[in-house]
C-alpha cells in the first residue's frame, strides 16, 4: 500500500467513524470508549489462522490487539468465552442492502416505442448506462436487513443497486444500525457493469448482443470524451462513465457463458473483471480459468425435483437434474482449478439457507478453510475493504462473531455478531440457558420435565412414559421464569412464575383453584439428543450410498449427447463408396475417400488404407462434403433481433454464439457442419453475423470459423417495415419500402463522410456501427439480405452499385425468379427456401421454383433452413430443385454445400470434397436426395461429431443416467428433502422475424 | 437463328395462353377411365405390382393384375402407366387449408372464432375453393383434407373436402364429422419475454378439465332433451351422442391423452386424439379404448430435451407397430403439399412403407368413417387416385401425371408453375432481343 492511500485511508477512517461529532450533542455527549476484552476463546485471526485460548481486545469499534496471552488493559470490560469461538465476521460482496428500490416505469415493449432515455439532465443517450449513479448517494440503513444479514454472520458489504448496464459504484458498508456516517466506509469501492439493462424503458438493447455493443460503444465514448468530445458537449455520464475507469470493475453475469463474453470485452478495452458468476461454472471451467481469476458466486443450489409421476417427470431436463447434483461442488471445483472466489447470499430465495448450502458446498469437497476464506479475507479484498475486515488483526474494525464453536457444522451457533464494536445478539449466550432434565416438585408431586431448545426458545414437556407427555408453556428472561401446564389426564393446571438459581428454579404459583403454592425445580442433567444421532447416521448412509450410484459427470457442452473426452481428429478410410465431390468429377460410383489431420487427402477409386486408418465400408452408401446452411438461427443467446432502431450493424451475433445449444447436435445428426448464424430481419440494416462450424461441444470462440470473411444481415420488406407489429408500431422510420431505400442511402452516405473524416487525420469518434458500414463500402465486410419482393431487391442492388459495392447474398429471395437476370449481372447470390410461401402477403408469388429459374440464370443458388428442424434435413430441400423445374442431381446438392460455401467465402477450403480441404463430410445410408437418407456419420475437420451407433450407445446412457438420478431424487423426497415441482427452460427456437419479447405465435415470421 | 425466330413467334402465339391458363374444377367422369402396369398402392397395407385399374362414373370397378374388360376399345381412356406408381389419394387431417390464404393477413384467416365453446361453428362455410393453396397441395397427391377450426375450448366443427372443386358444397366429401376440442395445458409457459419463467405445471389444470367434462354432460343431458328455445351450442353436440360426430381431442402428453380418453368414455362419445406427440408411451392404452391418434408431423423437433434425436421421426412406426390406428398429419395450410415427405420421413425411420402410406389413406378414410367410400383402391371405392412417376413418398421421385377425385380429372396446374412459366417467358424474351 502506498503512502498516500495509507494516508488517504487513515483520513476516510477519521471522518466516517467520528462523522457523528460534527453534530450537535443533545446533553452530555457518549464519550465512552467501548473497551472490552473477550477471553479464553478459540479466535480464528484468519481463515488459515486459528488461536486456542486466545483473546481479543477491542476498542473505539476496533481491534487493538489479538492473541494468546495478550494482556487485558485496564477500564475493559471482560467477558470470558470459554469454549466458543471467534471468527472475523463475513463480508458480503454482492448486495443491494440499503438500495432504493428501482422500480420499472410504464413504457416499454407494451407501448409505443422509446428510441431515447427518459433520464432528465445532462446524461448519456442511453438510461441503462449510469455510472453517475453512486451507491454511496442513495444508503439508508434498513434494520430489517441488517439484522438478517447478522445474523448469517455477516457484518460488511458492497452495496449497489442492481439495475442497468453501468449499475453505477458501489459502496462499502458495515451491517450496524447505528447511523449512515458511521456504516459508511468507502464511496466508489467498484464500478458494477451487466448484460441486463433492467428497469430502463428504453427499446435499445433488446437483446445481449445490443448489451455487448452498448458496452463496446460506451468505452469508446468515454475515450473520445476524455480528448475530444468534453469540448463539444458536457456529458454527465460520460465524465462519469471515465471517473470509474480506475476502481475495480464487476461485472455481474447470468450464466457461465456470459463470463466468457464480459472477459472478450474486458480483453478488448484493457480490463480485468472480477465475475459475479451464477453458480454453473463447473461447466465451462477451463474456459472460464483462462479469462478470468476472482469471482464471486452464489450458493442458490437447486432443489430436488419431485418426479414420483413416471411422465411428469420427463419434463425434467437432464442437465437440471445433473446440475442439481453437482451444483454444491461448484465452489469446492473452482478452487481446485485455482480461482479466487467470494460466495454471496445473493440469488437465494430465503438468506436463512446459507448456511446450509454451505454445508451442501463443503460436503460437496470445499474445505472449512476455502470456505472461511470466501467469507472473509476474499470479497474483502474484491471490494477493497481489507484494510478494514476480513481478518482480526489490530486496526481493523471490531467486525467478528461469536458463536457456540464450528460455524460449519449444523448445530453451531452465532450468539453475537459484533459491527465496528457494537454488540449485536443473535441468540442467548449459554450461560443463560436452561436446556436440561428437571425434577418438577409441586406440593409433593414431583414431575419429569424436559427442556430443549427450539427455534431459540425453551420448549418444555412433562414426561409420563415413553409415549405420554404434556406441553409445558415455557419462557425465561434473564434468570425469571413463568410455566403453565396442565399434567396428562388432569383437568386442572397450573401457573407458576419464579427465578432461576444456579441451575434450579424456585417460585410460586397458582393452581386452577386460585389457591397460592410454592414450586421447584432441580436440574438433573442434559438431554439426551437421540434425534439428532438418527439424522446423523441416515446422512452417513446417503453418503455412502451416493458414492456406490455414482455422481453426474460434467459433460460438453453440459446437455445430453455431450461427451467427457475432448474428441480427436480421425484418419479414416471410406471403401466402396458413392462419392459426391462437388468437383468436376462429378459423382464417382465405387470409390474411396481418406481423411487425416482433419483435412481430405485423397478421394479416388482403388485408394489403400493409410497406417492407423479407420477402416469404413461404404457400399451402397453416398460419401458427401458437409451440408452447410447460409441462413441459421440455432446457438444463438438471448436475441436473434435488436430490432430497436432502423440500424443495428454494431451489433454481432459472433458475440453471442451459445454452444450449450442441443440443436447443434441434432444437425449434425443431419450432415451439418456449419452455419452462418444471422440477426434476424427486425430492421433495414441488421446486424452482423457468426459463422460456425457445428464443433460440439467446443465453446463458442472455438466454434467460430476463424478467418472467415465479416458478414452482416440485412433486410427489406414487411419485417423491416413493421407491417406485423400491431398499432404500436408505426413510428419508427421506414414504414414503407421507400423508407428502405431512404434508410439505405442515408446510411452509406454518412459511412462515406466518416471514412473520410478518418483519412483525414483529424479527431474523430470510433463509431461501431459506422465501423461496419465503412466496412461494407470497402467490401471487407457482405450482406446477406433478406429479400422477397423484387422491387425492394433491385434497389438494394442500385444503391449497393451507387456506392460502389455489391450485394453478396440475397436471402430467402423468394421473387429472385423475376429478376435473376439482374442477380447474376450484379454478382450476387441467392440463399432461399425451396418450397415456402403463403405466411405473409410479400411472399404471395413465391414459387418452389424459383431456385432453379435462378440457377439456370447463371445465379449461385443455396437453399437454406432459417429453421432449427428444417436444417435437419436441408438433404431433402436439394431435391426439391430437381423435383421442381429439373436441376440435375450434382448441381442440387451443391445447392446445400458448395454454393453456400461460396456465399460464405468458404468454398477454399470447404464444400466440396477436394484433397487439402476441410474435412467436413457425411456418409449417408442412402441417396443423399432421398427422403429416406439418413446421415451415418459426420466429420467435422476430421472429428467424429456425430456417430449414429453412438448416438445409440448415449441414448441408452441419458436413460441410465436419468434413472439415477431420479432415484436419487425420490430418496432425497423420502429423507424430508426440500422439493420443487418438475420445470424446464422454455426452449428458444429463432427464426429471422423473433422478437425476444414476442409469444410464440403459429404464424411463420420468416 | 430462323428456328429460334419461329419457335419464339410460336411461343408467343401460346403465351397468353400459357399465361392466363385458369385452373378449372375436373367435369364428371364421362369416359371410364383404364390404367394398366402400375404399381398399385392400395391404401390398405397391400401392393399389387404390374397392377390395372378400371373406373367409371366416378367409382372403381376393378383392381387386379387381370381385368375383365367388357367395355369396347374407343370408349376407353387408357393410360399406360408401367413403371408408374399409383395411389389413393392422400388425404390430410387437421388442417386450415382453404380457411386461410395468407397466415400474416388477417383479412385471409378464417379459423380461429372468438369464443371459449363454439361447437356450433363450422369450417366447411369458410373453405374457399379458389384459394390458390389447393392446388399446390394436390399436386404431391393430396387430394382431400379434414379443415379444422382452431382455438382453446371447443373450436367448431371440421368436415372432409375435396381439393377441388366450384365451392364448398360440391367440394365437400362429409360434412361436419368433427367437434375439436383443445385439451387443457398441464404444463404451461410461465413469465413473460422479458423474464421467463419457464414450463411449470398449471395449477388450473384440474379446474380446466372439471369445466369441460361439465360442459360434455350437459350436452349429453340436452341431446336427450328437447327444449322449445334451441342452444345452438347444444344442438351442434347433439350428434356426439348419436355417433355422427367423432370428439377430436388436441393434446400431446402421455397423461392429458389418458385424461381426454378417460372424459370421452366416461361421458360415451368417441374421441380421436390430435397432435399425441407422446402416445407412443401408451399404445397399450390406445388400443384397449380403440383410440385413433391423428399424429403432429414427423418432421418436428423432439418436445423434450433428452428424448431421441429422432423420436418424431419415429413416433408414427412405433404406433402402427404397436396395432394403433394413426394417421400422420401435417396440420397447417400450406404446408401440405409436403404430407407425402413427412410420411417418407416416417419411413425412413422405420415405419413399415406402405403402413405409412395406409397412415394418409385409409387410416384418415376410417377416422373420418368414410372408408366405405375412400381410403383406398378398392372396387366400389371413388375413383379419388393419382399416378406417379415413382414413390410419391419421396421427393426424388414424387411427380404426378394424372389424378381424380370422385372420377374428375384433376388439373395439375397450379400457382406455382404459372408463375414460372410467366418468368421463363421473361427469359425467352430476353434472349431474343
Amino acid at each position: 500500500m502506498t503512502r498516500i492511500t495509507k494516508l488517504i485511508l487513515f483520513l476516510m477512517l477519521g471522518t466516517t467513524l467520528q462523522a457523528q461529532e460534527t453534530f450537535p450533542n443533545n446533553g452530555a455527549p457518549d464519550n465512552t470508549t467501548g473497551k472490552y476484552a473477550f477471553t479464553n476463546a478459540t479466535i480464528y485471526k484468519s481463515y488459515n489462522q486459528k488461536i486456542e485460548n486466545a483473546t481479543l481486545v477491542i476498542e473505539s469499534g476496533k481491534i487493538v490487539s489479538v492473541g494468546a496471552g495478550v494482556s487485558i488493559p485496564s477500564g475493559a470490560v471482560v467477558k470470558d468465552l470459554e469454549g466458543k469461538t471467534i471468527y472475523p465476521s463475513f463480508v458480503e460482496a454482492y448486495s443491494n442492502y440499503g438500495m432504493p428500490e428501482m422500480k420499472k416505469a410504464e413504457g416499454g415493449w407494451g407501448g409505443k416505442p422509446q428510441p431515447l432515455s427518459k433520464k432528465e439532465g445532462a446524461y448519456g443517450w442511453n438510461q441503462a448506462i449510469k455510472p453517475e449513479w453512486k451507491a454511496a448517494d442513495y444508503f439508508t440503513i434498513d434494520k430489517k436487513v441488517s439484522k438478517e444479514m447478522r445474523k448469517l454472520g455477516f457484518g460488511t458489504a458492497m452495496v449497489h443497486s442492481m439495475d442497468g448496464i453501468s449499475r453505477g459504484t458501489g459502496a462499502v458498508v458495515t451491517l450496524g444500525d447505528k447511523i449512515e456516517q458511521k456504516q459508511l466506509l468507502k464511496t466508489n469501492a467498484a464500478h458494477v457493469l451487466s448484460f441486463e439493462k433492467g428497469i430502463s424503458t428504453q427499446n435499445f438493447p433488446s437483446s445481449l448482443m445490443g448489451s455487448i455493443a452498448l458496452i463496446r460503444q460506451t468505452y469508446l465514448d468515454g475515450q473520445w470524451y476524455a480528448s475530444e468530445g468534453k469540448k463539444e458537449e458536457r456529458n454527465l455520464s460520460l465524465e462519469a462513465w471515465n471517473e470509474v475507469q480506475n476502481l475495480p470493475q464487476l461485472f455481474v453475469t447470468r450464466d457461465r457463458l456470459e463470463i466468457l463474453r464480459a472477459a472478450k470485452i474486458g480483453n478488448e478495452f484493457g480490463k480485468k473483471y472480477l465475475i459475479k458468476g451464477s453458480g454453473d461454472e463447473y461447466q465451462r471451467i477451463n474456459e472460464i480459468k483462462s479469462v478470468a481469476q476472482a469471482l464471486i458466486i452464489p450458493l442458490n443450489f437447486p432443489k430436488a425435483y419431485d418426479v414420483e409421476d413416471p411422465y411428469e417427470a420427463q419434463v425434467a431436463e437432464l442437465q437440471d437434474m445433473k446440475h442439481w447434483e453437482l451444483a454444491p461442488s461448484n465452489p469446492s471445483r473452482l478452487i481446485a482449478a485455482g480461482f479466487n472466489i467470494a460466495v454471496t447470499t445473493n440469488g437465494l430465495k430465503k438468506k436463512t439457507a446459507f448456511h446450509g448450502m454451505l454445508r451442501k458446498a463443503i460436503d460437496a469437497g470445499l474445505s472449512e478453510s476455502a470456505a472461511l476464506r470466501a467469507l472473509t479475507i476474499e470479497p474483502a479484498k474484491m471490494i477493497g475493504a481489507d484494510s478494514w475486515v476480513g481478518t482480526l488483526e489490530p486496526g481493523k474494525l471490531a467486525n467478528f462473531i461469536i458463536a457456540s464453536g464450528n460455524i460449519f457444522k449444523e448445530k453451531t451457533k452465532i450468539y453475537q455478531n459484533w459491527v465496528q464494536g457494537e454488540m449485536h445478539e443473535v441468540s442467548a449466550l449459554p450461560g443463560e440457558s436452561i436446556v436440561g432434565k428437571y425434577d418438577l416438585r409441586i406440593f409433593r408431586q414431583v414431575y419429569d420435565m424436559e427442556v430443549v431448545e427450539k427455534a431459540g426458545k425453551p420448549s418444555a414437556k412433562l414426561i409420563f412414559n415413553d409415549s405420554i407427555s404434556s406441553k409445558v408453556n415455557i419462557k425465561y428472561n434473564k434468570g425469571q421464569l413463568t410455566l403453565s401446564f396442565v399434567p396428562d389426564g388432569e383437568e386442572d393446571g397450573y401457573r407458576l412464575a419464579g427465578t432461576k438459581n444456579g441451575k434450579n428454579w424456585s417460585g410460586r404459583g397458582q393452581g386452577s383453584d386460585g389457591k397460592w403454592l410454592n414450586w421447584s425445580a432441580t436440574y438433573k442433567g442434559e438431554v439426551e439428543e437421540e434425534e439428532n444421532k438418527d439424522r446423523i447416521e441416515k446422512k452417513a448412509s446417503t453418503k455412502e450410498k451416493e458414492s456406490a450410484s455414482g455422481m453426474a459427470q460434467v459433460t460438453f457442452p453440459f446437455l445430453p449427447y455431450g461427451w467427457t473426452e475432448k474428441p480427436k481428429a480421425e484418419t479414416v478410410f471410406i471403401t466402396g463408396a458413392t462419392v459426391w465431390t462437388n468437383e468436376a468429377e462429378g459423382i464417382l460410383e465405387n470409390a474411396d475417400v481418406i481423411i487425416s489431420n482433419g483435412k481430405i487427402s485423397s478421394v479416388g477409386k482403388g485408394l489403400s488404407a493409410p497406417n492407423g486408418a479407420i477402416t469404413i465400408d461404404g457400399k451402397g452408401k453416398h460419401v458427401t462434403s458437409g451440408v452447410i446452411d447460409e441462413h441459421s438461427h440455432i446457438a444463438i443467446s438471448k436475441g436473434v433481433n435488436e430490432g430497436t432502431q432502423a440500424s443495428s450493424a454494431e451489433v454481432s451475433i459472433a458475440h453471442v454464439v451459445n454452444s450449450e445449444d442441443i440443436n447443434i447436435y441434432r444437425q449434425l445428426a443431419g450432415g451439418v457442419v456449419a452455419s452462418q448464424l444471422l440477426h434476424g430481419s427486425a430492421n433495414p440494416i441488421g446486424g452482423q453475423s457468426g459463422i460456425i462450424k457445428l464443433r460440439w461441444g467446443l465453446s463458442p470462440e472455438e466454434m467460430k470459423i476463424k478467418g472467415a470473411d465479416g458478414f452482416i444481415k440485412f433486410a427489406l420488406g414487411e419485417n423491416v417495415k413493421q407491417s406485423n407489429w400491431g398499432d404500436n408500431n408505426q413510428s419508427r422510420f421506414p414504414q414503407t419500402r421507400m423508407g428502405v431505400e431512404q434508410v439505405y442511402v442515408d446510411h452509406f452516405t454518412r459511412a462515406q463522410e466518416y471514412a473520410t473524416l478518418k483519412k483525414s487525420g483529424k479527431p474523430f469518434r470510433k463509431n461501431l456501427e459506422l465501423e461496419a458500414l465503412q466496412e461494407i463500402l470497402e467490401s471487407r465486410r457482405f450482406i446477406s439480405c433478406h429479400s422477397y419482393r423484387q422491387s425492394e431487391v433491385n434497389m438494394l442492388m442500385k444503391v449497393a452499385e451507387e456506392f460502389g459495392f455489391r450485394v453478396n447474398t440475397f436471402t430467402h429471395i423468394l421473387e429472385g425468379y423475376k429478376v435473376a437476370d439482374i442477380m447474376e449481372s450484379h454478382g450476387v447470390g441467392g440463399s432461399t427456401f425451396s418450397d415456402w410461401w403463403a405466411y405473409k402477403y410479400e411472399v404471395d408469388e413465391a414459387t418452389p421454383y424459383n431456385g432453379s429459374i435462378m440457377h439456370k440464370q447463371g445465379v449461385t443458388v443455396a437453399f437454406n433452413s432459417d429453421d432449427a428442424e428444417m436444417a435437419r434435413r436441408l438433404n431433402q430441400e436439394a431435391a426439391k430443385a430437381v423435383k421442381y423445374g429439373g436441376v440435375s442431381e450434382e448441381d442440387a446438392w451443391k445447392f446445400v454445400t458448395l454454393n453456400p460455401a461460396k456465399l460464405l467465402h468458404l468454398d477454399d477450403h470447404m464444400g466440396s470434397l477436394k484433397p487439402g480441404k476441410d474435412a467436413d463430410i457425411v456418409l449417408w445410408s442412402d441417396h443423399p436426395l432421398s427422403v429416406y437418407a439418413m446421415a451415418e456419420k459426420t466429420w467435422v475437420d476430421g472429428v467424429r461429431y456425430f456417430d449414429r451407433e453412438k448416438d445409440k450407445a448415449m441414448q441408452a446412457d441419458i436413460e441410465k443416467e436419468r434413472a439415477r438420478l431420479i432415484k436419487k431424487m425420490l430418496k432425497e423426497k423420502s429423507d424430508g428433502g426440500d422439493m420443487q415441482a418438475v420445470k424446464k427452460k422454455w426452449p428458444k427456437h429463432y427464426s429471422c422475424g423473433s422478437l425476444e419479447h414476442q409469444e410464440e405465435t403459429t404464424t411463420h415470421k420468416h | 437463328m430462323k428456328n429460334l425466330q419461329i419457335i419464339n413467334i410460336a411461343l408467343f402465339l401460346i403465351l397468353p395462353q400459357i399465361l392466363f391458363a385458369q385452373i378449372i374444377p375436373g367435369a364428371k367422369q364421362s369416359k371410364t377411365v383404364l390404367i394398366t402396369g402400375a404399381t398399385a398402392h392400395i391404401g390398405n397395407g397391400e401392393v399389387i405390382e404390374n397392377a390395372s385399374i378400371l373406373f367409371s362414373d366416378g367409382v372403381i370397378k376393378q383392381v387386379g393384375r387381370e381385368l375383365v374388360i367388357t367395355e369396347s376399345a374407343t370408349s376407353l381412356d387408357k393410360i399406360d402407366a408401367t413403371g408408374k406408381h399409383i395411389y389413393p389419394g392422400f388425404i390430410a387431417m387437421n388442417t386450415r387449408l382453404g380457411l386461410v390464404d395468407i397466415d400474416a393477413v388477417r383479412a385471409t384467416r378464417d379459423f380461429r372464432e372468438v369464443g371459449a365453446m363454439n361447437p356450433h361453428v363450422r369450417a366447411l362455410i369458410a373453405y374457399n375453393t379458389d384459394s390458390k393453396i389447393l392446388p399446390t397441395v394436390r399436386t404431391n397427391g393430396v387430394l382431400m383434407a379434414q379443415i379444422c377450426p382452431e382455438g382453446n375450448g371447443i373450436s367448431g366443427q371440421s368436415s372432409l373436402m375435396a381439393l377441388d372443386g366450384w365451392n364448398w358444397q360440391d367440394a365437400v366429401i362429409t360434412a361436419d364429422q368433427g367437434i375439436h376440442l383443445a385439451w387443457p395445458r398441464d404444463y404451461r409457459r410461465t413469465g413473460w419475454w422479458a423474464e421467463p419463467g419457464g414450463i411449470k405445471k398449471n395449477d388450473k389444470y384440474g379446474d380446466q378439465v372439471e369445466k369441460i367434462e361439465s360442459y360434455m354432460m350437459e350436452a349429453k343431458a340436452y341431446a336427450k332433451d328437447n327444449p322449445i328455445n334451441k342452444d345452438l351450442r347444444m344442438e351442434a353436440m347433439k350428434g356426439l351422442f348419436d355417433k355422427s360426430k367423432k370428439l377430436y381431442v388436441r393434446t400431446n402428453g402421455a397423461k392429458t391423452i389418458e385424461a381426454a380418453v378417460l372424459m370421452a368414455k366416461r361421458v360415451g362419445v368417441e374421441v380421436v386424439i390430435v397432435g399425441g406427440n407422446d402416445a407412443w408411451q401408451i399404445t397399450d392404452f390406445l388400443k384397449s379404448y380403440n383410440v385413433p391418434v391423428v399424429l403432429n408431423p414427423p418432421q418436428s423437433l423432439p418436445n423434450h430435451a433428452d428424448a431421441h434425436i429422432d423420436q418424431p421421426f419415429k413416433t408414427a412406426g412405433l404406433l402402427a407397430k404397436a396395432g394403433v390406428t394413426v394417421a400422420i398429419a401435417q396440420g397447417e395450410s400450406w404446408q401440405n403439399f409436403n404430407l407425402p415427405f413427412q410420411t417418407g420421413q416416417a419411413v425412413a425411420f422405420g415405419m413399415e412403407k406402405e403402413a405409412a402410406i395406409e397412415a394418409i389413406t385409409l387410416n384418415p378414410a376410417k377416422i373420418m368413417g368414410v372408408d366405405k367410400d375412400y381410403g383406398s383402391l378398392e372396387p366400389g371405392k371413388s375413383a379419388t387416385l393419382f399416378i406417379c412417376d415413382g414413390d410419391a413418398l419421396d421427393m426424388r421421385t414424387n411427380n404426378l401425371t394424372e389424378a381424380w377425385i370422385n372420377g374428375r380429372a384433376v388439373d395439375l396446374d397450379n400457382h406455382h408453375k404459372i408463375l414460372a412459366r410467366k418468368y421463363e417467358a421473361k427469359y425467352e424474351q430476353l434472349k431474343s432481343e
